[in-house]
């Protein structure tokens, strides 16, 4: 199908990347051929088939619920952009 | 000293258990050879006072008796891996001054085994490319050149850092890691051996996350030898990843034996794709008859999708891709655009820190997991994956392993295909497939294109048995007997 700016911006905006709308137009022209080489795969029989979500012939495992590896709240804000009293600070939310 | 930096991992290692040189002098002669590769651009972050402090401990255990397996030889690790207090930027500009506060199970696994650490290796921007020109730090330089040409090469991606600093002698050996090809194939461009493990077989803690159900660690080096030995201890369970396999870590140093006779050796009929060049064709003739003459022997197979594997996988990875790099949003760790909103945040810091290709992928990932579109896009090439990994099943009841070519090119130059995905995405057509399959495989040179360039062969086995796959490598890697050099040797005038 063929993929417009109107498109893009829908995506660009569900995957938080700001985009000029200049931008929008040229990533519609870079993604339309890429998807219409990707949907080669409507010629593949797939009826019946299960979607293989993992190589992986295992059931996941279970662990114990108990903290193992607590009170490192220094450690993980220490790569923090911005911290305020131990926490990670961000713009005003909720005014 | 140069001639230190131009030991394998094996014969390093029995140098330093006989005394013949310290780790001190191979680390000090590895620490001028990243140096002098400085021109390549291989590396992100040189690390030469741990690797000090790590040869000076490998020392200390030397003359106790006391050497671990990997005691004092010096690695390269792709900057994918996180290390602990060592800047990890997964070649990005969202991770730019990012230092973590642990270790990759992976690395963590090197350093008990008493490796020591040079530096992390330049890549393709989370890993996503096939000629390291993704790379927010600048392209890798191939230390091969074509004959009669001096325009600088690619060296292949993702892994191409690593790849180019184990081709110019600037490691012994170099952390890749592989998704839809990236450690194969930049092993075939730099003329080096690069092994893919089954999916499970290494841990991915701790390895900064492109495609969750594809990415698997591995070694890259110059013998099939001193892989089998850098696996041995990269890999083992981990609780830490819950797709790590809970199986037993096989002496792979023990498969070497290169004795392949009654094997039974796989040609799948649709790798011979339309366009191949003769020089690859001819390449891989070689290699089905070295392993004829070595005792084996060849059955044509069938893996009727090949040609479906490059756009299922251009689905499944760039969605996984997109939920992965959710997480890069500017509010815990790497880089933040301030906004006056969080969601204004989020997107000048994503549009900023990520490149064109990684925006690229989020954005078709995004678009095929999005309402309307998951079953026409997702679901669908989840279910050619289930084919995919059906097909080979079905060959491997009639082979016990396969060889196909590596890429379908050698090297080319920094810059060529840059403008044009698709061409960039079908470097990966032999190697995809079997990502897909979550099986093992490695890439042998095996000889020069007709301008002098390193070509691969790869030898894919079933999952878990990458035995068979070492075992047939070193018949590979006996009859080619490959000893051409890149133009660029570290340390060498």
């Amino acid at each position: 199908m063929a993929l417009d700016k109107a498109a893009v911006a829908r995506i660009a905006s569900l995957a938080r990347i700001r985009m000029t709308e200049a931008e929008q137009v040229r990533i519609a022209g870079e993604l339309a051929p890429i998807l219409s080489w990707i949907e080669q795969l409507n010629e593949v029989d797939t009826s019946g088939v299960e979607p293989m979500a993992s190589v992986v012939q295992m059931k996941l495992p279970m662990r114990d619920d108990k903290v193992d590896d607590g009170n490192i709240r220094d450690k993980l804000l220490a790569n923090a952009p911005q911290e305020a009293r131990g926490f990670f600070a961000v713009p005003k939310v909720v005014e | 000293m140069s001639a230190l930096t131009e030991l394998g991992l094996a014969e390093a290692r029995d140098g330093l258990r006989a005394k013949t040189f310290s780790a001190r002098e191979l680390a000090e002669a590895h620490i001028a050879a990243v140096e002098a590769a400085r021109p390549l651009n291989a590396f992100l972050c040189e690390t030469p006072e741990k690797a000090r402090a790590m040869a000076a401990e490998s020392d200390a255990r030397l003359a106790r008796g006391a050497a671990r397996p990997l005691e004092g030889l010096p690695l390269a690790i792709k900057d994918l891996f996180c290390t602990e207090n060592v800047p990890t930027t997964a070649g990005s500009r969202i991770l730019e001054g990012f230092t973590p506060p642990y270790e990759s199970t992976v690395t963590a696994h090197l350093w008990r085994d008493g490796a020591v650490m040079l530096g992390k290796a330049n890549l393709d921007e989370f890993a996503m490319g096939s000629a390291n020109v993704t790379s927010a730090f600048g392209p890798v330089e191939n230390p091969w050149r074509r004959r009669g040409d001096n325009r600088p090469l690619v060296p292949g991606g993702s892994s191409g850092g690593s790849a180019a600093a184990v081709a110019a002698r600037a490691a012994l050996g170099a952390t890749g890691t592989d998704t839809g090809g990236s450690i194969r194939q930049p092993a075939s461009f730099c003329g080096i051996v690069g092994l893919k493990p089954t999916y499970g077989r290494c841990s991915r803690w701790g390895t900064v996350a492109f495609a969750s159900s594809l990415d698997q660690a591995g070694p890259m080096t110059r013998s099939v030898k001193d892989a089998a030995i850098m696996l041995q201890s990269m890999a083992g369970y981990d609780p830490k990843d819950s797709t790590s396999a809970a199986v037993p870590v096989p002496d792979f140093e023990a498969a070497l034996s290169g004795d392949i006779r009654g094997l039974k050796i796989g040609i799948p009929r649709e790798y011979r794709i339309d366009g191949m060049p003769q020089e690859i064709e001819a390449v891989w003739q070689r290699g089905i008859d070295w392993l004829k003459d070595a005792g084996a022997v060849p059955v044509e197979v069938s893996l009727k999708l090949t040609k479906y594997a490059l756009p299922a996988y251009y689905i499944i990875a760039p969605a996984e891709a997109s939920s992965n790099l959710a997480r890069y949003d500017g509010v815990r760790f790497g880089l933040r655009v301030p906004g006056e909103s969080l969601d204004e945040m989020y997107e000048g810091t994503r549009a900023e820190g990520f490149g064109a290709e990684v925006r690229r992928r989020i954005l078709i990932g995004t678009y095929v997991l999005s309402a309307g579109y998951y079953d026409a896009y997702y679901l669908k090439a989840q279910r050619v994956r289930a084919l995919i990994a059906r097909d080979f099943d079905e060959a491997f009841k009639s082979c016990d392993v396969l060889l196909t070519p590596t890429a379908p090119s050698a090297a080319f130059a920094i810059g060529e295909k840059s403008d044009d995905p698709i061409a960039m995405y079908l470097n990966d057509v032999f190697t995809v497939g079997v990502s897909l399959a979550g099986l093992p495989a490695i890439s042998v040179p095996a000889g020069l294109s007709g301008d002098g360039l390193p070509l691969g062969l790869q030898l894919i086995g079933r999952a878990f048995d990458e035995e068979t796959v070492l075992r047939a490598g070193t018949a590979i890697e006996r009859a080619a007997d490959f000893t051409a050099e890149p133009s660029f040797i570290a340390g060498r005038a």
